[in-house]
């Protein structure tokens, strides 16, 4: 949060309908995303109700659980949304990607999973570890199927916690990531309300919207948690229907009528996450979103390629200390190379730069573009440029700048005044030594912003190997590697 | 009588106080700052029936499937004089318990009232204490009491007192899973205040009796199924902090004098009940006595007040109202409509607001600037 964001959302509250955060969508909207709206049973830790889920807004597919207490209707269930996933994840690998250079295969598409909200992540998570560890032999055998799709399940989730990347998605996140409310944070995570502010049906404004969406009779929640009174009235009724059916005939009538009642409670939000995708789809990409997505097709790549020829890594129930640290390092770079890249993508994240006085906009007024170094051994080509700006300049003479239009580009800061400041040119103006490349060096009068932010690689850090883990982290793990063993099947799953 | 709890009492009205429980004095620590919540908790007022009947009722459920898997957990926990619990504690904790008797003080002699259940409770505590060695013993469905505000709150631990290295212990069982060793924290967090409300109450109890504070250990048993099973396990929680915070909320709570004497002095927040229990206190007028005491709404009002949709409707145009957060961003600026005077240089910054009103200045021209065009 910063006081560009706090502005917007005072701006919101006065139109009555949500302010843009960015000017461009950086999500990656894939062209045919799978939507999963999960239910669970409330006070279980992981058992699944019911689900909505596919690929065509006019096609859901719904699955219920009769029982949601009986392990054996809880694996059918979990069997078949397991034929919807998997087909789905196995699509996006059918064809491969002819315009990516080098040796390395990589798909045309991966799979983009898209839930309402926080919750629906938490879900994948818990499903997933609940279902990896099962096996289709030994004591309580499941469908082949169920592992497979808690190791995608399992993927997915940890995909997920990757800055920029588009694999999982929960859908209140990256409209707050894009549209800033009239109201607080923590009802943006009420997908119907955040919907409302961004995109009110009729002639209604945004607080009119959120009002209705929080009425759970009007606006069912968007899960995976019920709403406490429609478990009470409708469902517990219905489940106790199902249970007490006599015959095939009662019974059938009553999955009928418990079918229809969670579809119900699931059918808006399914509508309102379609309703969301085709909102974030009227928006342009940002520049780097392709490559973003591009690195979560090679992972999707390696994955189903491991998997398949069971090389894939084992996913233990915890990390070990060393493989969280590497994890922790890997997700830390990404965060900083996603902010980078949105901010070079999008003046409107640059400005939070400018705000704080890292970054700045202005019109050249001076430029030496022939400027020669000859202090070093070799003489370098090193223009001056000045800038004029309003912006309020806090930056040190020797700080290293990047401009998003010329990225390859690097600028230091050689003076800082009032009213200007006056920058070197290294890098990027081709391979003579005396004259720049054309329209590699600013002009006079063109319109230049400049900002701390690079997405250059950076190194990955350095970590001890995994026998030797300092005392401080415990120690070396006493089991060398994970092995998924046949054992973890037989865990107690009530 | 006390004149406190006296005028607490008018402003109650003609109803019976609320019962506080540990989940209710647990909540009384969340956004401490608010005067109305405080008062109104203080004198034991039912928030939920008042801001039902000022139009805005607030939807506190709990599913029946929640309670019925919670009461489920328990009981198995409890099952057999409590022996899945006892080898949890000794395999898991390390604790050297004897071999243990089990009280089970729900109903004493076939007498159920409060007061003497809490008595029983107190007498064999006494004894338990007064003990040299080790007393292993169990008490299910003790009953503890704390004063709140001139009233005795009475208390139901899950499960208390087993003493171990010669302190007595609490045992909270929950039914939210802990998997792969992690749990929600949300749902710990809170289960460690109101832990830390059945310590307080033992400790005061027991400290009625001469034996000091540290006679009940600050570590709570936390009892929740492991993983995806109903299998218990069992953790250590330390709830010193909760404790230090609840001590200064309940300290705080009798201390209202200064709230009090800016009120008018026929304040109450009576509704009125007729013969068939309904409400008859018209709405404008209760809003107006409410009103007189102001309240600090922040968003997380929302997940533990009762009052808080209603505070949140009055609250509408304030910068509070979007969250504590992007009140701070703007400089603590109250009102939505000076952020925007300010932003857009239509209002003059009074004293003390020039920096902020710079930056408002700024990010305003920064956004036209950016969005321009784009819409």
């Amino acid at each position: 949060m910063s006081i560009l964001t706090a502005l917007a959302r005072a701006e919101a509250v006065e139109s009555g309908r949500a302010q843009p955060l960015t000017t461009v969508r950086h999500t990656h909207v894939a062209e045919r995303p799978l939507v999963l709206v999960p239910l669970s049973l409330a006070g279980e830790a992981a058992a699944p109700l019911a689900a909505i889920v596919g690929t065509d807004p006019g096609e859901p597919r719904l699955l219920v659980v009769a029982n949601p207490r009986d392990r054996t209707q809880r694996f059918d269930f979990v069997a078949e949304l397991a034929r919807v996933v998997l087909s789905y994840v196995d699509g996006c690998a059918r064809s491969v990607d002819t315009g990516a250079g080098g040796t390395k295969l990589r798909y045309a598409e991966a799979p983009q999973v898209i839930v309402p909200n926080r919750g629906g992540v938490e879900f994948v998570r818990l499903l997933g570890r609940s279902t990896r560890f099962r096996r289709p032999f030994g004591p309580y055998p499941v469908h082949r199927t169920v592992p497979i799709l808690g190791q995608w399940l399992t993927f997915l989730r940890e995909r997920a916690d990757h800055p920029g990347s588009s694999m999982l998605l929960a859908m209140t996140s990256v409209l707050s990531e894009h549209w800033a409310t009239g109201q607080s944070g923590l009802e943006d995570a009420n997908l119907a309300a955040l919907l409302g502010w961004i995109d009110p049906p009729g002639d209604l404004d945004g607080a009119g919207a959120a009002a209705l969406a929080e009425d759970p009779l009007r606006s069912p929640p968007a899960g995976p948690s019920t709403d406490p009174t429609f478990d009470n009235e409708i469902l517990a009724p219905a489940l106790a229907a199902v249970a007490r059916s006599i015959d095939d005939f009662a019974r059938e009538r009553a999955l009928a009528a418990l079918t229809a009642a969670v579809a119900d409670q699931m059918r808006p939000t399914w509508d309102l996450t379609w309703q969301a995708v085709r909102l974030l789809r009227t928006r342009p990409a940002g520049a780097s979103v392709e490559t973003r997505w591009a690195m979560d097709r090679d992972v999707f790549t390696m994955y189903h390629m491991a998997l398949a020829e069971g090389t894939a890594l084992p996913q233990p129930r915890r990390d070990s200390a060393v493989a969280a640290a590497g994890r922790l390092d890997r997700l830390e770079r990404e965060q900083a190379r996603y902010d980078a890249q949105r901010a070079l993508d999008d003046p409107l994240v640059m400005a939070e730069f400018r705000l704080s006085g890292e970054a700045f906009t202005g019109t050249v007024v001076a430029a030496s573009p022939n400027r020669v170094d000859t202090s070093g051994k070799k003489a370098a080509l090193r223009p001056h440029i000045t800038v004029q700006t309003d912006d309020p300049v806090r930056l040190e003479p020797g700080a290293h700048l990047v401009s998003p239009a010329r990225l390859a580009q690097q600028a230091t800061v050689v003076s800082v005044s009032s009213v200007d400041v006056v920058l070197e040119l290294s890098k990027g103006m081709g391979r003579s030594t005396k004259q720049p490349a054309p329209g590699s060096v600013p002009e006079v009068g063109d319109r230049v912003t400049y900002g701390p932010v690079t997405d250059a690689y950076q190194p990955p850090g350095r970590f001890p190997s995994r026998d030797d883990t300092p005392w401080t982290h415990g120690g070396p793990p006493p089991v060398i590697e994970y092995h998924a063993s046949d054992n973890d099947a037989v865990e107690d799953w009530s | 009588m006390d004149p406190l709890v006296d005028r607490l009492d008018r402003i109650r009205g003609t109803v019976a106080p609320r019962n506080h429980n540990a989940r209710t004095i647990a909540a009384l620590t969340s956004n401490p700052g608010c005067g109305r919540r405080g008062l109104m908790d203080a004198a034991g007022v039912n928030k939920g029936a008042v801001a039902g009947q000022l139009g805005f009722p607030a939807g506190f459920g709990q599913s029946r499937f929640a309670i019925a898997r919670g009461n489920a957990f328990e009981a198995q926990v409890k099952a057999d004089g409590a022996a899945e619990l006892l080898q949890l504690l000794r395999d898991r904790l390390g604790l050297a318990i004897p071999e243990v008797a089990y009280d089970d003080l729900s109903n004493v002699g076939g007498n159920a009232s409060r007061e003497v259940r809490y008595a029983r409770t107190k007498a064999l505590l006494a004894r338990a204490a007064s003990e040299r060695d080790d007393a292993g013993t169990l008490f299910d469905h003790p009953m503890l009491r704390l004063e709140i505000a001139g009233y005795y709150a009475y208390l139901e631990p899950d499960l208390i007192a087993f003493r171990a290295g010669g302190k007595f212990h609490v045992v909270e069982i929950k039914s939210f899973a802990v998997i792969d060793g992690q749990a929600d924290p949300g749902k710990t967090a809170a289960a460690a205040t109101q832990s830390a409300v059945y310590v307080m109450a033992m400790r005061e109890l027991l400290a009625e009796l001469g034996h000091p504070p540290e006679s009940v250990s600050h570590d709570v048993v936390l009892v929740c199924p492991e993983n995806f099973a109903n299998r218990p396990t069992a953790t250590l929680v330390d709830v010193r902090k909760q404790l230090t915070v609840l001590r200064r909320q309940l300290s705080r709570l009798t201390r209202l004098e200064s709230i009090l004497d800016a009120l008018p002095a026929g304040l109450s927040f009576d509704l009125a009940y007729d013969s068939d229990q309904q409400a008859t206190r018209p709405a404008d007028e209760l809003r107006k006595a409410v009103s007189t005491i102001d309240a600090r709404y922040s968003p997380d009002c929302l997940g533990t007040c009762e009052m808080a949709f209603f505070c949140r409707d009055e609250s509408a145009g304030s910068t509070s109202a979007l969250g504590r957060s992007v009140r701070d961003d703007l400089g603590g600026v109250e009102s939505i409509g000076t952020v925007l005077g300010l932003a857009r240089g239509t209002l003059t910054p009074g004293a003390g607001q020039e920096e902020i009103a710079g930056l408002l200045r700024f990010a305003h021209k920064l956004r036209t600037e950016c969005l321009d065009g784009i819409g």
